[in-house]
């Protein structure tokens, strides 16, 4: 078994704000975060399949192919976008990156070929903090 | 004579941003800066780099002290535009359109007043980890 990675970039503006709480409540629990006309990151989404590789390849599957289908599905939905607003599959949820790469997972999955299995996701908000989802 | 030496300090700060001529009609705006110009806004995390050149003081083996450099950053640009919408937050940028390279530059002009003229100043602004710029051009 192997683990392949494509790494994958966009940057996007969003806010953490839960509409069901006040004001002072929002900016108690998210602090600057919680600024109303938003603010943005850099993200990188690192994207890690897991398989044997094939013995006339020598790939697990062709990562290219991969990052196009990260392209069509994710990076073009997220991609210089203002998360909380503009992207179908975030409405309605809180904008943290823990949400957004639930998302992502799902996102992603339907579009896979049949045979490729996603194994992890990992994402960046900034150099110092990310988070990982393994579906699960 | 004694020799200059160059010191640093680096500093983080995150903001949302389009970049927009309100002079222009949507469809040159559009061409000209793409998805950049997302009326939504989209953001960056934004990696600053204040740089000063100088003779070291001979008292304290200093050129600038860091500490207060890091604290003078943190001051006058980070709490000016960390985790904000840099074309609705912020005075600077009011009526100038926030590319990096006009960030750079009302950056250095802040810092330039509160620094020492013997000091050369020098502001390098990673937009993304492949875009920077710097100011001023050397």
């Amino acid at each position: 078994m192997v683990y392949i990675t494509r790494i994958e970039h966009f940057n996007a503006a969003h806010k953490l704000y839960n509409p069901a709480w006040s004001r002072e409540q929002n900016d108690a629990v998210f602090g600057k975060c919680a600024n109303d006309n938003w603010h943005g990151h850099n993200f990188e989404l690192h994207v890690t399949i897991k398989g044997t590789p094939n013995p006339d390849t020598g790939f697990v599957y062709d990562v290219k192919r991969l990052s196009v289908i990260v392209q069509e599905h994710v990076i073009e939905k997220l991609d210089h976008k203002n998360l909380n607003m503009d992207v179908d599959f975030m409405a309605g949820k809180l904008c943290s990156i823990e949400n957004l790469v639930i998302s992502i997972w799902q996102q992603l999955v339907p579009h896979l070929p049949q045979g490729v299995q996603l194994h992890r996701l990992k994402l960046t908000e900034t150099p110092r903090i990310f988070v990982e989802y393994y579906g699960d | 004579m004694a020799n200059k030496v160059a010191v640093f300090r680096k500093e983080h700060f995150n903001a949302a941003h389009r970049l927009h001529n309100p002079l222009w009609d949507e469809a040159t705006n559009d061409k000209v800066f793409g998805k950049c110009n997302n009326p939504h806004y989209h953001g960056h995390n934004y990696e600053l780099i204040v740089k000063l050149t100088g003779v070291p003081d001979p008292a304290t083996g200093y050129v600038y002290d860091l500490k207060l450099l890091s604290d003078l950053v943190r001051d006058e640009i980070l709490e000016r535009f960390d985790h904000r919408n840099l074309n609705l937050d912020t005075v600077e940028f009011k009526d100038l359109n926030p590319t990096a390279e006009n960030i750079a530059v009302v950056i250095y002009d802040i810092l330039r007043e509160k620094i020492a003229k013997e000091l050369d100043l020098h502001i390098r602004l990673y937009e993304t980890e492949r875009n920077f710029v710097e100011y001023p051009a050397i």
